[in-house]
């Protein structure tokens, strides 16, 4: 299989993103050092740091894993909640 | 808005709420099962292999009918470095036999088939709704509100999943340990029929199993596995949350690892990505199980905590069908006296009890600590035996040296103490 990076994988999901939603709110001020650990952590990629330090997140693209949530200890992830009902990832095989 | 009422109201359609619904509507109790996706399996991600044995009780023979891939014939278990893998092989037709035969499946076409079972039975399924709380009374549940709707039961099953939300604010299900979860992300790669079968020697509709353990996770708690499907392989890793600090390399990083290593990347090649899913698994064992049972309210599934990981067997979906059956009976059984008190739902303890369920994971009570306190199973093993091997098998025309003492010339690397220390904290775990 040829190489492809994560945003190129998540291409080939099928997703009904919720844009009147944000169901991870997240603080963009958060340390270096536990923005770094969801960057890693985040199957989707979605967590980053910025060009300044800051988080660059977005929460289309989100495989609703829980992950993030689990490993910010509320630090990072301010809120975290299911997208609405019928929103979100849909997965064709699972 | 709309307040409806029924018997019984199940909170997710996964493989615990698709059982206890498929059992309870066969009773004839009028059962919904409130989903937040499209349909059932939008949402669910397995590795993945189901042991067959516990739905096996519920739907004899179900494998004839249901969209399982392809039954496992085949058993791998690989310890990698960066361009070796040892490998344990096992290869039996005795691994397909009904009784405890296993099955490569995706969540999104099994799911979907066993809500279809549970439907026909007389279950009733509401799909795209997030229920965002359940309806507390004097302190026993007595439904559930999804925005301004709002249905009434006389129990609630949650069978919300890992991430089990209603649980937490319930206060039942304590807020989630990152050393007792993984992170998975998995992919499931195309081929053919045909191509899947010639590369991993199975024949048709048999198929093969294999995990691998050291270098795709950097090193660290985790390793990755292999399922062949019948047209397609899930290749995937998982690695504990809590030790993420240790490494280097991001969890797609390790998938990307895990893709070109020399031994998995002539087994894909050629293949095109179909899709590309995550997931937590429970890996606390018996000592991340959460209050089970309250007024009104039983939990099951992976919200329940029912997953175990052992290095060489991955298991959850099993635990789920079964908790799904047990918590279906219970409120069987409750009915009958009209009491859904925790006192008169505390039989689905009892019934857990003398279940595989709980049997199982506190067997294996010890191996989740044994894991982390055992890195040398993730880095220098997978070296010791490469190291081995490479001594046994290449022949440069240099002077040979004993078998026993090659081995022990890479034991020492190790450590003899620490080897045998390891060896047997690892057999007694297991």
């Amino acid at each position: 299989m040829r190489e492809m990076s994560v945003e190129q994988k998540l291409s080939s999901n099928k997703f009904h993103v919720d844009e009147g939603f944000a169901h991870i709110e997240v603080d963009k001020d958060a340390s270096r050092d536990d923005i770094v650990r969801l960057a890693k952590l985040c199957p989707a990629g979605l967590y980053a740091l910025d060009d300044h330090d800051r988080l660059a997140f977005d929460y289309a693209g989100c495989l609703e894993c829980g992950t993030c949530l689990v490993a910010s200890k509320g630090v990072v992830v301010r809120s975290w909640d299911y997208p609405r009902g019928g929103m979100g990832v849909e997965f064709r095989l699972g | 808005m709309g307040e409806e009422s029924f018997d019984v109201i199940i909170v997710g359609g996964g493989l615990a709420g698709c059982t206890a619904a498929y059992v309870l509507a066969k009773a004839g109790v009028e059962v919904v099962v409130v989903e937040r996706g499209p349909f059932s399996g939008a949402k669910n991600m397995t590795g993945g292999r189901l042991y067959g044995h516990s739905l096996e009780k519920v739907i004899p023979g179900f494998a004839c009918s249901a969209p399982v891939e392809r039954r496992i014939t085949k058993e791998r278990l690989s310890f990698m470095t960066d361009e070796s893998a040892t490998t344990l092989d096992f290869s039996s037709e005795k691994l397909g036999e009904p009784v405890h035969a296993s099955y490569s499946v995706l969540r999104s076409t099994f799911d979907r088939w066993l809500a279809d079972q549970a439907e026909n039975a007389g279950a009733l399924f509401v799909n795209e709704i997030r229920v965002d709380e359940l309806i507390v009374k004097d302190g026993c549940v007595c439904g559930i509100r999804a925005g301004e709707d709002r249905m009434r039961a006389h129990v609630v099953l949650l069978a919300d999943g890992a991430v089990s939300l209603l649980g937490q604010k319930l206060g039942m299900v304590p807020p989630l340990d990152p050393h007792k979860m993984a992170v998975s992300a998995k992919e499931v790669i195309q081929l053919d029929e045909g191509t899947v079968s010639d590369r991993f020697g199975c024949a048709q509709g048999e198929g093969c199993a294999w995990l691998f353990d050291g270098s795709c996770t950097d090193g660290h708690i985790g390793g990755g596995f292999l399922y062949t499907n019948t047209d397609s392989v899930s290749l995937g890793v998982v690695t504990t949350i809590g030790d993420i600090d240790r490494s280097d390399a991001s969890v797609p990083e390790m998938l990307g690892r895990l893709e070109r290593h020399p031994v998995v990347a002539p087994l894909i090649e050629g293949g095109t990505l179909r899709e590309y899913t995550g997931r937590m698994i429970l890996e606390g064992g018996v000592s991340a199980v959460p209050e089970l049972v309250r007024d009104g309210v039983l939990i099951a599934g992976d919200a329940a905590g029912f997953g175990m990981n052992i290095g060489y067997c991955v298991r959850g979906m099993d635990f789920a069908i079964e908790s799904g059956r047990l918590a279906a009976e219970t409120i069987l059984k409750a009915r009958e006296s009209d009491d859904y008190s925790a006192k008169t739902l505390s039989a689905y303890l009892e019934l857990l009890n003398d279940s595989f369920v709980m049997r199982d994971l506190k067997f294996y009570r010890d191996f989740p600590s044994f894991m982390e306190k055992t890195r040398r199973m993730f880095t220098e093993y997978p070296a010791l035996l490469e190291e081995v091997m490479l001594g046994m098998f290449c022949i440069d025309g240099s002077e040979p040296k004993k078998l026993s003492k090659k081995a022990l010339t890479a034991a020492r690397r190790v450590g003899i103490v620490n080897l045998m220390r390891d060896m047997r904290k690892g057999l007694g775990a297991l």
